[in-house]
């Protein structure tokens, strides 16, 4: 483990958190604190629990076993979710045809829209434009979001994750089935929020070759967390050789 | 346009018809979206028995279908989760249950035959005033809280997850959406009918986003079309003395037909 982070409160804790998903253990007993400030990476072979394991840090399946807590809240009783960024796997599997342009689907996370006053209208505008602005899509704003293409699409649902201005943001593989360039683009993006605009990341990917020099820690995850520390380390680390080697680093399920 | 203001009954059809044309219009965008544009068609069949349950107990058929419609959205909600079947299947099995107990219920009592024909096909025309008022407030009920609540049901309907963890109740919302529907479908089924109610909600929608590149736009369209639907619909139904209902469609129709020409570039 990290030990200079390690005094630090973390901003996010999984502790002994387990997962069962009725025909068999997902999980177990994960301990994993995330901090201000970090770049996570978690990574892991496909169907070794990545995806769910961040669906119980959102709250969106309930642990087994353990506890999540969030900003030294329990997940239960946290409700500051505009804080919280969130890329789905899926993000980009919605309905073509769905007409809600660029700029409407970052508002989407924006709260309600009722009887905004202008006040409130103008803020909302200025921050739509910014996020809009960070990602490089200021000039595709008015088109309808079926008719970008995947790269520019995930562009979008970064704009809409940062809109808030959160203090962490969690993407579940975001660059399957986008170009190198545009994969290096988005790293260097990812980069430029964590260290200019502060915001923490956790970046779940099961291609390592993507593991780069943005990223400060690195959890590899196979039903158990099988490494966790930095960077650094983790490139000198067995589990990473056993990686490169192909070796057992296989789905327990398959 | 003399006789439409010697005739207190075309004021009171073109009323609530406006009224009723912009809910469904609104609704109907979201349940396309949310591909539950079949709702309408399964409610209007429950709607079906509690309007001849209505007739046959002498109690207001508006009511006693309104109620019938709200608890069979719900069923068609809990069928859809707890019994894992897919949302048409739900719809069939619930609205075909509302079919048979309307024909059982409309045999027993053989002397409200015409009256059920007229919610069948449609009674615009003699929409009584106490309905014309229950149908407005309804409506702008439904438009209020459709429209206050736009953002959170355009974030739901387009992306689920994220809409969980941006902190939106996602059950609440789909549980007002489902009520929202079925109180509208009993609105619709005054103006056109049980048998075309489902073509109040999904033509204007459909219509709309054949041109919207927005869903601001999509909703405004859908609106525009249910609104020019009603009223030239009524007025030709007069002029022409043909159905109301049969006439408000074809005029959607003909709206639908005509977006779909401009979109591919034909017009
Ligand atoms: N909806 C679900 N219901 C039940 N089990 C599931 C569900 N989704 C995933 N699982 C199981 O949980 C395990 C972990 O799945 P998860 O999606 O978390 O993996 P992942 O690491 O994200 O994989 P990938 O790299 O393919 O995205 C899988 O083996 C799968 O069998
Ligand atoms: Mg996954």
């Amino acid at each position: 483990m990290d030990s200079s982070a390690a005094e630090k409160k973390p901003l996010i804790s999984v502790e002994n958190v387990s997962f069962n998903d009725g025909y068999g253990p997902v999980l177990l007993d994960i301990t994993l604190p995330i901090h201000e400030g970090d770049f996570l990476s978690i990574i892991g072979p496909i169907g070794s629990g990545k995806t769910t394991h961040l669906n119980i840090i959102l709250g969106l399946l309930k642990p087994t076993r353990g506890r999540v807590r969030i900003m030294g809240k329990d997940l239960e009783e946290f409700a500051d979710w505009p804080k919280i960024g969130y890329i789905p796997q899926k993000a980009t599997h919605f309905d073509p045809l769905f007409p809600a342009s660029a700029k409407e689907v970052v508002a989407m996370a924006l709260g309600p829209s009722r009887l905004l006053s202008r006040g409130t209208r103008r803020r909302e505008e200025s921050a739509i434009r910014h996020a809009l602005q960070v990602v490089g899509m200021e000039e595709f704003k008015n088109r309808r979001i079926g008719r970008l293409s995947g790269g520019q699409q995930q562009r979008i649902f970064i704009a809409r994750a940062i809109v808030n201005g959160p203090r962490i943001l969690f993407l579940d593989e975001p660059t399957t089935g986008v170009d190198a360039e545009t994969q290096g683009y988005f790293y260097d993006l990812l980069d430029r929020l964590n260290t200019q605009e502060g915001i923490t990341i956790v970046l779940v990917t099961h291609d390592i070759g993507i593991v780069d020099k943005h990223i400060s820690q690195v959890a590899c995850l196979n039903q158990r967390l099988v490494y966790h520390g930095s960077h650094g380390e983790f490139c000198r680390s067995e589990t990473f050789k056993d990686i490169l080697a192909g070796g057992h680093l296989v789905s327990h399920r398959h | 346009m003399d006789a439409f203001f010697t005739y207190g009954f075309l004021q009171r059809a073109l009323l609530a018809g406006i009224f009723i044309a912009v809910a469904c219009a609104v609704l109907g965008v979201f349940l396309l979206l949310r591909k539950d544009a079949m709702i309408g068609h399964g409610l209007s069949h429950i709607t079906f028995a509690g309007v001849a349950l209505g007739l046959f107990l002498h109690m207001m058929p508006l009511a006693v279908a309104l109620a019938f419609s709200v608890l069979a959205s719900l069923g068609i909600m809990k069928l859809k989760e707890s019994a894992g079947l897919y949302g048409d299947t739900a719809i069939a099995i619930v609205s075909s249950l509302g079919m048979a107990l309307g024909i059982i219920l409309a045999t027993l009592s053989q002397n409200f035959g015409v009256a059920l024909l007229n919610y069948l096909f449609g009674e615009i025309l003699a929409i009584e005033p106490v309905e014309v008022w229950l149908s407005m407030a309804l409506a702008t009920v439904v438009v209020v809280l459709v429209v206050g609540n736009y953002r959170k049901f355009m974030s739901l309907t387009f992306d689920r997850e994220s809409a969980r963890v941006s902190g939106i109740r996602v059950r609440r919302l789909d549980t007002l959406i489902t009520i929202l529907a079925s109180v509208t479908i009993v609105l619709g089924m005054k103006v056109v009918g049980i048998l075309l109610v489902s073509a109040l909600i999904v033509i204007p929608a459909a219509a709309g986003l054949q041109l919207a590149s927005n869903f601001k736009a999509a909703i405004v369209l859908s609106c525009g079309v249910g609104l020019v639907s009603v009223i030239a619909g009524l007025a030709l139904a007069f002029v022409l003395d043909l159905p109301a209902s049969g006439m408000i469609v074809l005029v959607g129709f003909s709206i639908f037909g005509l977006f779909f020409l401009l979109r591919k570039g034909k017009i």
